[in-house]
């Protein structure tokens, strides 16, 4: 069984043919010519050792110009999987992702500083003491391993949730550089049973990381067979630069056969050219070289074509997501990975609000809309992420998860068709014959089939706005919901195997 | 046999199968007797027309009642049962005089003139049967000379006016003009809905009662039914 997600039957794309042709070619061109300048010696030797040129530069760090050539790319993209399968402890909750299918994930992430807590302190009116309102006030802090368990915890009970990305960066005083990866591969695996994604602290850790996963799997081939991990890896520094700690973390996933995204994330105006044209052929250049690296190091690797394309901000030169570009240039990447007929990990859902409310609303729901109705396959960032990716709320997630709930409904095939057209003229002459004339009769199925959207589940009485307030119960009510953590016996394999793990996530030694 | 046929009704006005081809809410009903062909069945086995309205047809509506204050039944669930119970109302309705039971009254309702919009007044239409009472439906764009002579002939309890339209409310306290100078208006509730209706503009033409949706125009002909009889 696999998950269901969002069937984009009529994927939405800007693009002209010619025209993805045209970043193509492009994107050709700039690997033959200047091609990428790499700060990893084993990058450089796997791709010379494959016919690219290559040529030392001189400088502070050692470093190489290499040139792909397009033979090299054509034959990379060949023996790349179409259809990637990300498992999961529940496998119930497995991705299936086809390049040719716009089959839409929806999945957190990305992994935040800051954990944004909120709270309804109780307001007084001045001029009548018996008037009292509730505001949401929103305290930004450093995120913990526990919120990390939290967040993990709802987004297991989120509905619309496909697959988990850690969405806060874990920075208790306890968690070090050498600890950071077990901990928060065990809290996000030990509160969530959906696929787990997630970047390397340290590459010392992978090999911990990979035996965790093939514990709770349960063995080396069950996890060949039913990858509950997968890695994202941003080996190219735009522009066209391969860094030396990250590809070296790619190199030794794609020797391990795991599921993998090559993700590039350049900025329209500092790292990539302000014009669509320049940003697209760059970033289709630089997440075509990972993904030749990756098939180079072991053919057949399962790669995801990440895609992470942003516009600068004119104010800050910071990043833009909740810009109008930042969506038009991932629903390019969504064509040009379905042109390649790799599966596509895309970004929406972020806003360039500090805190949930008017503005992130409309960001966010302005880019889920339009890029889920792109198809891309893997559609990351989408739930609770706020100031330029830097900040996660639960509280935000929740009503995300209400959002992508509409967004679904919207993007469902319609369903007209002979034999439904003839059930409908039949009703429209029997409601006409009769006096009142309504079809209301003819609801009821259709209420309880499913095809009638639902209300807004957070909508307010009267003239309150009660949407926070209500989706911060909703929270409550999922955090209160057990989950199926990792059971007793596997859990003490994992504490006695893997060092590092705080031993305060062990849920089955607590108050021992 | 009797409670037979009674739970049975009971059941169908809560599945809100008016007939046979009715699907209502569980599979599997289509093809079995529905709450008209229930009702019949009853009267010709002797059944109690009073044990048919208030264990069968009442019982049933109480259920649904609740189940939509459950948020289990939703709006269109609701006026399936009532419109089954409006049917069963009408085969009863010609009994009903020579039997014990009280009927609950009549009411005439229109969309006051120049306005076309129905809606809602064939919802409350469905649910007053439901509730049943015996509703006389004008229609609508209904002159005011017309609804004024239904009342005189009718002679109901009730009278209801709707209007969609500001420019037609207006229309509503025309009706109620032409029952005072006529002197019909002392035998005659009236009581006035629609969206642009509100219960200011309801007291400010004179008319008894105010209806924001259908459920409580029902609600407000009960409350005034009861007064009237105390």
């Amino acid at each position: 069984m696999s998950r269901k997600g969002i069937l984009v039957h009529r994927p939405y794309e800007r693009l002209p043919r010619e025209q993805v042709e045209l970043i193509h070619q492009a994107s050709m061109q700039i690997l033959s010519d200047p091609g990428l300048i790499s700060f990893n010696r084993k990058a450089v030797d796997i791709l010379h050792s494959h016919g690219a040129a290559v040529e030392s530069l001189t400088g502070d760090h050692q470093s190489w110009q290499v040139k792909i050539p397009e033979q090299l790319v054509l034959k990379a993209l060949d023996t790349a999987p179409k259809t990637v399968k990300l498992g999961a402890r529940n496998p119930d909750n497995t991705l299936i992702m086809n390049g040719d299918e716009p089959r839409v994930y929806l999945i957190t992430g990305s992994e935040t500083n800051i954990w944004l807590d909120v709270a309804f302190p109780t307001y007084v009116d001045k001029n009548d003491s018996s008037r009292e309102i509730k505001i949401p006030e929103f305290k930004p802090r450093r995120g913990t391993v526990d919120d990390l368990c939290q967040s993990a915890h709802v987004c297991e009970h989120l509905e619309m949730v496909d697959g988990y990305i850690r969405t806060v960066n874990i920075q208790d005083r306890d968690i070090t550089e050498e600890n950071k990866d077990v901990n928060k591969f065990f809290a996000s695996l030990n509160n969530n049973t959906k696929h787990f994604m997630s970047g390397l602290t340290t590459l010392k850790q992978l090999d911990n990381v990979v035996r965790m996963a093939e514990l709770i799997a349960g063995g080396k081939k069950a996890l060949e067979d039913n990858p509950i991990i997968s890695f994202i890896t941003c080996l190219v520094k735009s522009p066209l630069q391969f860094v030396d700690d990250t590809t070296d973390t790619f190199i030794e996933v794609c020797r391990r056969g795991l599921p993998v995204v090559v993700s590039s994330s350049p900025q329209a105006g500092t790292t990539a050219p302000i014009k669509e044209a320049g940003i697209m052929a760059q970033i289709n250049a630089e997440v075509l070289a990972g993904i030749t690296l990756g098939q180079l190091v072991k053919s057949g690797t399962p790669v995801l074509y990440g895609s992470v394309p942003v516009r600068a901000r004119m104010d800050t030169l910071g990043d833009s997501y909740g810009s109008v570009e930042t969506s038009q240039y991932n629903i390019d990447c969504a064509q040009m990975a379905r042109f390649y007929s790799l599966p596509n990990y895309s970004t929406s859902g972020v806003s360039d609000s500090k805190i949930p409310g008017q503005q992130s609303s409309i960001e966010r729901l302005f880019s889920d809309i339009v890029v889920a109705m792109s198809g891309p396959q893997y559609l990351h960032c989408a739930f609770g992420l706020l100031d330029c990716n830097s900040v996660f709320c639960l509280l935000q997630a929740v009503l995300d998860d209400a959002h992508f709930k509409m967004i679904k409904f919207f993007l469902q095939q319609p369903r007209i068709d002979q034999s439904e057209m003839e059930a409908v003229l039949q009703q429209i002459r029997n409601v006409v014959a009769t006096p009142q004339k309504l079809y209301i009769n003819y609801i009821r199925p259709v209420l309880r089939s499913g095809e009638i959207s639902g209300v807004y589940p957070f909508e307010g009485s009267g003239e309150r706005d009660d949407v926070f307030e209500l989706a911060y119960e909703r929270m409550k009510e999922l955090l209160a919901k057990p989950v199926e953590h990792i059971d007793q016996e596997t859990t003490a394999r994992i504490f006695e195997e893997i060092p590092g793990i705080l031993p305060r996530l062990n849920i089955y030694k607590r108050g021992s | 046999m009797t409670e037979g046929i009674i739970s049975l009704i009971r059941e169908n006005v809560i599945q809100g199968r008016i007939n046979k081809n009715d699907e209502g809410m569980d599979e599997g009903m289509v093809g079995q007797p529905g709450v008209t062909e229930l009702v019949e069945e009853a009267l010709t086995s002797g059944v109690s027309i009073q044990d048919v309205i208030t264990k069968g047809l009442s019982g049933g509506m109480n259920v649904v009642g609740q189940k939509f204050e459950a948020g289990e039944y939703f709006i269109p669930d609701m006026l399936a049962s009532a419109q089954a119970v409006g049917a069963a109302m009408e085969i009863l309705e010609p009994y009903l005089a020579g039997s014990d039971v009280n009927a609950k009254g009549k009411i005439i309702v229109a969309t006051v003139k120049e306005d076309l919009h129905d809606i809602g007044k064939n919802i409350v239409s469905i649910l007053l049967r439901g509730a049943g009472y015996t509703v006389k439906d004008l229609g609508h764009n209904v002159d005011t000379q017309v609804i004024v002579d239904a009342v005189r002939e009718e002679k109901p309890q009730f009278l209801g006016l709707s209007a969609l339209l500001t420019s037609t409310m207006a229309r509503m306290a025309d009706v109620i003009q032409m029952l005072e100078e006529k002197g019909l208006r002392e035998q005659v509730k009236v009581i006035v809905g629609g969206a642009p209706v509100s219960e200011e503009f309801a007291k400010s033409i004179g008319a008894d009662g105010y209806g924001a949706d259908g459920f409580q125009a029902v609600a407000v002909v009960e409350t005034l039914s009861s007064s009237t009889e105390s």
